[in-house]
């Protein structure tokens, strides 16, 4: 098994890979520093946040580079007799590390762990004793290297089982119970480090401009620092149980961040929305881990689980059937955190929060989260959700049908937060689709990309807003800003651009990357052929183009229709549009097909870089043992196709509002145009204005539905066994009462109390007589006493 | 040695003072058979003493006397002042203690 490939020594760690907690552990240190100092500071924490966020950026940056060498000196290191032994051992692409398209090398993932804590009562105490030792850091892999190579090349069927033994008896002597808490460094939690900490820098940035002045300023930085801490958290995350608590946490924050504005009750539904419909994900959430911990062995390990995944169906592997409800459990995690459809109706809500957070948490990196656990658990994910008896995986199904069914509804929306929040449930669609048809790193890549131009425009979008006096709606409010704006329109332009997939922007490699990885393409190869993910990725891909297109027209071109008269942004909001654009323009490169680079004349290394430095090591191989997992070939066809659907799309909407502009320069729809002509198609708006009329559902008669029996249940139990056991309970104190007034007060306590006044008084009485006050008695008394006292000893001696 | 005679004539002396304590009314007479008690007890430390060839017994009497002395003197100031608040000096009279 090549995840648990021999451990390559410790020093060879590289420092920032063991230390890496430190990007984490800085904004989550300036989230106190500004909770309980910022609002003395004079930029009220802004500038702890920045400097925090800053420093973490750089570390990133560190670690990214680190990595990024690594990869590159142990590709270079790569010799010839490697090669030479995997082609004699034959088929490459099923068995080994290296991948068939070209045997590059793929990075391992470096673990450092401590023990968090311990769950008591292990059954065999042995092992207890032992795992104090085990406390210390524990380094374990490192970056390929020949040996790797070398044993992945010996591999075989028997040595295969032989590991899975030896894996099984190492597993029954460490049954210590405790639970580590680490850091997981790989190629994709190094990507999601650069991208976090990046765009949760720019956001900061921005945000000392946008929410100036802002009453919750101090409160608001301090949970972006919260935020950024938490995500990075839950991106190292070594263990299940520390991805819940980072993905607990990024909800907590999401949820403080879209209620920033609570005293308007738009904003807080919105914020309660969010939160609600995220539990409904998050019990999957747990119970699915909770299923894969039982399932593997007892363990929280993502290594573990991963292993034990990949031979699903095999001895040492996790049970066929319980991976599958796992997998369906986290599934529902995935959809509500990462906005899948049905579960996607916070996510355009949440656009009440101020925009900086929609960009980086709602666009950038809080939503991926179900993404990057796809990815993280990829074999958990993989396995489980295969459906069976077909080379099918049910991701596919879920993401196209978001990707078509968000991108719907993305062209009937006046708001252009809400456009660009549909699209991001789109394009999550499409980062979906992409792991469930196997394209791991299309998928990945796209996520990466994705960030920059999707954050781009938002905090395009929030200029816009920040210049039409704090407006949203592209209907009213807009129009014609692009000579206003100049910068703001050159940057949202190259974002949308992106986004629409046209070359050479971002968009356009990620998303021709997933559509080849749908394998219908001729000549795409890829994992089976997803005919109905294909169909609806291409789909999306003209729609993307269509419903951008009207969103610049009605945003920056026309005339404008607000009332004031608007004005570019300061430096402190462009600067951060200026930096993402350019990444959205660029990035993009970091993943050309070989093919392209060929074409070009560039060197050979230049190709799928992003491929080499994210792809995990395992990802090749264990799809492969599953359902000959291979990457798609790029295919210049599908990619002259794609963009042509989108060019032509995002062409007819734009010749759609020319021909209104040259008839009215301020309408924005047709009043006689087809809406009006053709019942069908009213009804379809009618269907997508009410947003599949999902939240009817949802409140109107899930919630309704429930909620009326359940309160008359209520009612009646409340009446009929509350009230009753209430009024027994009455009665029989009342009689308790009675009784013990009657016979223990009053006859014993009381009885008591008399007697021994009586008792007093009587003797009293008595003894008086004694009292003769004549000194002779007592005399009397004394002589008699003293007598008898004589006699007493005089018989006793 | 005779200790038996000293111990009767004690005895003797004691149930005389006993009894005049028991049955005299008048305050002065009550005092001086208490004396007689008090007598009848040195008689017997002395006798005793003389007869364990003991100078302790002597010493005890002497103290005896000596508080004695002090007992009469304390008594007879009271006798004297409840026969200036009462006129008459009888014992079964001066019962303001009665219960």
């Amino acid at each position: 098994m090549i995840f648990s490939a021999e451990n390559v020594d410790a020093e060879s760690v590289a420092w920032i890979f063991e230390n890496v907690w430190l990007v984490p552990a800085l904004p989550a240190l300036s989230f106190f520093l500004i909770l309980f100092f910022g609002k003395k500071l004079p930029k009220r924490g802004a500038e702890i946040g920045i400097f925090s966020v800053g420093l973490a950026f750089g570390l990133a940056v560190f670690a990214t580079f680190t990595w990024i060498t690594q990869i590159n000196d142990s590709q270079s290191e790569k010799t010839d007799e490697s090669y030479a032994a995997l082609s004699i051992e034959g088929e490459p692409s099923q068995k080994v590390i290296l991948t068939a398209d070209d045997g590059a090398v793929r990075g391992k993932p470096i673990i450092t762990e401590v023990e968090w804590f311990s769950i008591g009562g292990s059954s065999d105490s042995h092992s207890e004793e032992e795992a104090p030792s085990e406390t210390s850091k524990e380094n374990k892999t490192a970056i390929d290297s020949p040996a790797i190579v070398a044993i992945a090349a010996e591999d075989s069927s028997d040595s295969e089982a032989d590991k899975s033994d030896d894996y099984a008896t190492a597993h029954s002597e460490s049954d210590a119970p405790a639970i580590s808490i680490g850091t997981w460094v790989d190629g994709q939690s190094v990507m999601m480090l650069f991208v976090v900490t990046l765009v949760s820098l720019l956001v900061h940035v921005y945000s000392t401009d946008y929410v100036h002045g802002d009453r919750r300023f101090t409160h608001y930085f301090a949970f972006l620092s919260l935020f950024t801490s938490a995500m990075l958290f839950m991106v190292l995350s070594s263990s299940t149980l520390q991805l819940i608590v980072g993905w607990e946490l990024v909800g907590v924050c999401s949820f403080a961040l879209i209620g920033h504005w609570w005293e308007d009750k738009p904003n807080s539904d919105a914020a309660l929305k969010a939160f609600l419909t995220n539990r409904v994900g998050d019990i999957g959430l747990l119970i699915g881990m909770t299923v894969l911990y039982f399932a593997a062995d007892k363990s929280f390990s993502i290594e573990k689980i991963n292993q034990m995944a990949v031979l699903s169906g095999q001895e040492g592997g996790i049970d066929k059937g319980l991976l599958t409800i796992a997998a369906l459990c986290l599934m529902a995690a995935v959809m509500s955190k990462s906005g899948q459809f049905i579960l996607h109706t916070w996510l355009p809500d949440a656009m009440a929060g101020p925009t900086p957070v929609s960009a980086l948490i709602h666009a950038a990196t809080m939503v991926v989260a179900g993404v990057y656990m796809i990815g993280r658990l990829y074999p958990v994910f993989w396995e489980g959700l295969t459906i069976a008896g077909s080379n099918i995986n049910a991701m596919a199904l879920i993401g196209a049908i978001t990707t078509v069914g968000g991108g719907l509804l993305a062209f009937v929306q006046r708001d252009i937060k809400k456009v660009l929040a549909y699209s991001t449930v789109s394009q999550l669609g499409y980062m979906v689709l992409a792991l469930g048809v196997g394209a791991y790193t299309a998928g990945m890549f796209h996520l990466f990309t994705h960030a920059f131009f999707k954050a781009c425009l938002f905090l395009g979008a929030g200029s816009v807003s920040h210049a039409c006096h704090h407006s949203f709606d592209m209907k009213a409010d807009m129009g014609g800003l692009r000579k206003y704006m100049p910068k703001t329109f050159a940057t949202f332009m190259i974002g949308s651009l992106a986004l629409a997939g046209i070359p050479p922007l971002a968009g356009f490699w990620s998303k021709d990357e997933i559509l080849a990885g749908a394998g219908v393409w001729p000549g795409t190869g890829g994992n089976g052929t997803y005919y109905i993910p294909f169909i609806f990725g291409m789909l999306t891909a003209a729609m993307t183009a269509a419903y951008m297109t009207r969103v610049i027209w009605l945003t920056f071109f026309g005339t404008y229709r607000g009332h004031e008269k608007p004005h570019e942004s300061g430096s402190r909001i462009t600067i951060p549009l200026i930096v993402l654009a350019g990444l959205a323009s660029v990035v993009g490169f970091l993943n050309m097909p070989s093919p392209f680079v060929e074409t070009l004349g560039l060197p050979k290394s230049w190709a799928h870089k992003f491929e080499d430095w994210v792809e995990p090591a395992g990802i090749a191989t264990f799809v492969g043992k599953a359902n000959g997992f291979t990457h798609a070939k790029p295919s210049l066809s599908l990619a002259i196709v794609a963009t042509l659907c989108a060019v032509g799309a995002g062409g007819a909407v734009l010749a759609y509002y020319k021909k209104l502009y040259a008839k009215d320069p301020q309408a924005t729809e047709y009043s006689d145009g087809f809406l009006a002509k053709v019942p069908p198609l009213r009804a379809g708006y009618a269907f997508l204005t009410n947003k599949y009329y999902l939240d009817h559902l949802y409140s109107g008669v899930i919630a309704a539905g429930t909620k009326g029996p359940v309160a008359k249940a209520a009612y009646w139990f409340n009446q009929n066994v509350l009230d009753q056991v209430i009024n027994v309970a009455g009665k029989l104190s009342v009689f308790v009462g009675r009784f013990i007034y009657r016979f223990i007060d009053q006859g014993t306590i009381d009885g008591l109390v008399n007697a021994s006044g009586r008792g007093a008084s009587e003797s009293g009485e008595s003894l008086r007589q004694v009292q003769s006050g004549q000194v002779r008695h007592y005399a009397v008394m004394m002589f008699a006493a003293a007598a008898l006292l004589a006699a007493v000893f005089m018989v006793d001696f | 040695m005779f200790l038996n005679q000293f111990l009767f004539f004690a005895a003797i002396l004691f149930s005389i003072g006993v009894y005049g304590v028991l049955t005299r009314k008048n305050g002065v007479l009550v005092l001086l058979s208490i004396e007689l008690i008090l007598n009848a007890v040195n008689i017997n430390l002395i006798a005793f003493g003389a007869y364990h060839q003991d100078l302790s017994g002597q010493v005890f009497a002497l103290f005896i006397i000596a508080v004695a002395a002090a007992e009469v003197g304390v008594g007879l100031a009271i006798v004297l002042l409840i026969y200036r608040n009462r006129r008459s000096i009888d014992v079964s009279e001066a019962d303001l203690l009665k219960g």
